[in-house]
């Protein structure tokens, strides 16, 4: 059932990866690759640890009080959890956007500068800049806030607060970015807009997605895993979970008889 | 097919009416018990707002008589003679110099007629012992006026204030009359010549405590205030932020932790007396600090308002949406980054807001500052933290304490000064408060 993509372009790889909080485990023993240049959308009841995955990516479980994870993830190879690693850098090359949009209460300009300049990615004010732009460009919110970018990110309408949430995370130029339910605050038109940016953000980032919406997972993944009580049932190509699931229990999630 | 649509729609339409019924039933008890508990809320306000009132009208009433004071007009000869210096005009000769024999010449020579040593003696009783004091400032600002004669606004003995303020009878025969037949007289002639007056009283606010009422002043205890709550301040306020911080953001959430956690609000619940004693053990008895020093009692007044601070430092850092953090922490920013870019900038109104109070609170402590002497009789403007110093709520306790009539509404001028000082440190709390609402 789990399809492993083949050796060496898996960006993110789990296997055997166990998630506790507290006495009660939240995943049992995920193998899940994930592809380098794609955009892989994670489906699944509520509660079935699509979100808690997410967070083992980049290591937000380590947060959260109580959370045990167990088990290896590697990042191009490479155990996040070695103690050689350090968790700042792990963020920087692994970023996230919330369900909520969640824009830091200061100016447009200094939510989107405020990763760069933490990382010192930017040797001086034009650099700066030049990031800024960019990412608020990549973000397709460029236009909409070019004039106004030392208003508080907080004015800005919800769609925007989460371009601009993107726009934050692609400033500090990830290698992933996470996405747990980007769209859930969202109507269908600031919808659209997002689904088209992570369309357009697949050739230079890897995309791991969270999504309720089958139909969002359907525009805007390649693959496809579909978690049950905290289980990894099935994973593949998008078109072929949707269209022709191996697991009973996959077609009866995609086709709506629960969930 | 009517006839059953019918039959079957009687039956519902009596049981909605009957329902209908029922809730507008309920509905006249419920809006009865609202009307209660609303007229119960509005006696409970009229009542503590009466009881505020009265308090304030009390107080006011009192006190604003201390804002002004008696003066007497006289034309003063500055005589080299009688300030016994000769030619000597140094600072020294002219601080040592007899003012108070200026005064009492000023006064012969506005009743000449006056002849014998006893009346002489109630003559210049009508005036303050103190008199003489603000013709040695005036001469040590500019030397020069001595040779010269100048008309003199003297300050009235605290009998003479009372009297004229109303306060103490001024008939002649009344009961409790301070004042011979004689001085009754002059004093009627000096009203009569326009040279009996009530000013403002600058007093109170530049000069320190005296045993005569109309001398004494706040100022000692005003700058005791500021020197004890700024080394309150100076102590409380970063070991505040950084315990919070620590606690809330930082600790682990262990049995330790919790154990913190209940010591400190129980010691926010602590009578401050317990805090003077043990300020008394400590930096006293322990460390040998000067006994009614601001130090000290900027110290223990900092082990009362700890607590205060830490707890709505921690509130104020509750109050930051966990989103935010999770955003900084997303982004690869450290735990100690995540804290000082984003949370406590958020938390720090609120945190402000609580050391004003916490703050406010310490100006008003008393019996703690009992405690470690600060209740000693005090003249000298204190020049540092170490020097004797009263503070507002101790002179307020220390005047209310003296038998002179004329403290009476000084006590309360005291309290108004005080209240004035506690208000303005609440309405600077209100307006950050106002300023930093939540922006997120
Ligand atoms: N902080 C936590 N403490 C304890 N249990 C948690 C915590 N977070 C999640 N869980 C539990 O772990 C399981 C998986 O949660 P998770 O948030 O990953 O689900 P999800 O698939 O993202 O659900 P949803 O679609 O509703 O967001 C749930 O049973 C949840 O109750
Ligand atoms: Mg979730």
């Amino acid at each position: 059932m789990n399809q492993y993509i083949p050796k060496g372009t898996a960006k993110v790889s789990a296997r055997g990866l166990d998630v506790f909080y507290g006495d009660k485990q939240a995943l049992h023993h995920i193998d899940l690759d994930i592809a380098a240049g794609e955009v892989t959308a994670l489906i699944g009841p509520s509660g079935c640890g699509k979100s808690t995955f997410l967070r083992c990516i980049n290591r937000m479980n380590d947060l959260v009080e109580g959370a045990r994870v167990s088990g290896t993830l590697t990042l191009d190879g490479n155990d996040i959890h070695d103690r050689r690693l350090d968790v700042v850098q792990l963020r920087a090359r692994v970023g996230m956007v919330f369900q909520k949009p969640n824009p830091f209460p200061k100016s447009i300009y200094e939510n989107v500068a405020y990763g760069p300049r933490i990382h010192g990615l930017a040797r001086d004010r034009a650099e700066l800049d030049e990031i800024v732009m960019n990412s608020l460009e990549k973000a397709g919110l460029l236009a909409e806030v070019e004039s106004r970018l030392s208003e508080s990110g907080t004015s800005l309408s919800g769609g925007q607060q989460q371009r601009l949430c993107i726009a934050r995370a692609i400033a500090v130029n990830p290698e992933v970015i996470l996405m747990d339910e980007p769209c859930s605050a969202l109507d269908p038109i600031a919808t659209a807009k997002v689904e088209e940016l992570i369309d357009e953000l697949r050739d230079n980032y890897t995309i791991v997605i969270v999504t309720h919406s089958m139909q969002q997972a359907a525009r805007v993944s390649q693959r496809t895993a579909f978690f049950h009580l905290g289980k990894l049932i099935e994973v593949g190509g998008t078109e072929e979970i949707f269209t022709n699931p191996c697991e009973p229990l996959t077609q009866g999630y995609i086709t709506g008889r629960f969930g | 097919m009517t006839d059953m649509a019918e039959i079957t729609a009687a039956p519902a339409a009596a049981q909605a009416a009957a329902r209908t019924d029922v809730i507008a039933r309920r509905l006249a008890r419920r809006h009865a018990a609202e009307r209660r508990f609303r007229a119960i809320g509005i006696g409970a306000v009229v009542v503590s707002v009466a009881f505020l009132g009265t308090l304030l009208f009390n107080i006011l009433s009192n006190g604003f008589g201390a804002l002004l004071q008696t003066r007497i007009l006289l034309d003063v000869a500055f005589d080299p003679a009688v300030m016994d210096i000769g030619e000597r005009r140094d600072a020294d000769s002219l601080a040592a110099a007899d003012y108070g024999g200026l005064v009492k010449a000023a006064m012969a020579a506005r009743f000449p007629e006056v002849a014998s040593r006893g009346e002489k003696r109630e003559l210049n009783a009508l005036l303050s012992n103190g008199a003489g004091d603000a013709l040695r400032r005036m001469v040590q600002d500019d030397p020069r006026i001595i040779g010269t004669t100048r008309p003199i606004w003297l300050i009235a003995s605290s009998d003479l204030d009372m009297a004229v303020k109303g306060i103490m009878p001024r008939q002649a025969g009344a009961e409790g009359l301070r004042f011979s037949e004689r001085q009754l007289a002059w004093i009627g002639k000096l009203e009569a010549e326009g040279a009996l007056a009530r000013q403002f009283n600058t007093r109170l606010f530049t000069a320190g405590d005296s045993r005569e009422p109309e001398l004494a002043g706040l100022l000692g205890a005003i700058v005791g205030s500021a020197f004890s709550l700024g080394i309150t301040l100076l102590i409380c306020f970063p070991i505040g932020v950084a315990t919070a911080v620590y606690l809330e953001e930082f600790a682990p959430k262990n049995r330790w932790t919790d154990l913190i956690e209940v010591n400190i609000n129980n010691l926010a619940a602590v009578p401050s007396v317990v805090f003077g004693l043990l300020g008394l053990a400590i930096f006293l008895n322990t460390f040998g600090l000067p006994r009614s020093a601001p130090l000290v009692g900027g110290l223990v007044l900092a082990l009362i308002s700890l607590p205060t601070i830490i707890i709505a430092g921690r509130a104020a850092l509750k109050a930051v949406p966990p989103s935010i953090r999770q955003a900084a922490m997303g982004l690869g920013a450290s735990k100690l980054q995540t804290v000082t870019d984003h949370v406590l900038p958020l938390a720090m109104p609120g945190m402000l807001t609580g050391t004003i109070l916490g703050m406010a609170h310490a100006l008003g402590e008393t019996a703690p500052l009992l405690m470690i002497g600060m209740v000693a009789f005090i003249v000298d403007i204190p020049a540092g933290p170490l020097d004797p110093a009263a503070v507002l709520p101790v002179q307020v306790y220390l005047w209310s304490d003296s038998p002179e009539r004329g403290f009476v509404e000084k006590t309360s001028a005291a309290i108004i000064v005080l209240l004035v000082f506690l208000s303005l440190m609440n309405l600077a709390a209100i307006w950050l408060r106002k300023k930093f609402e939540r922006r997120w």
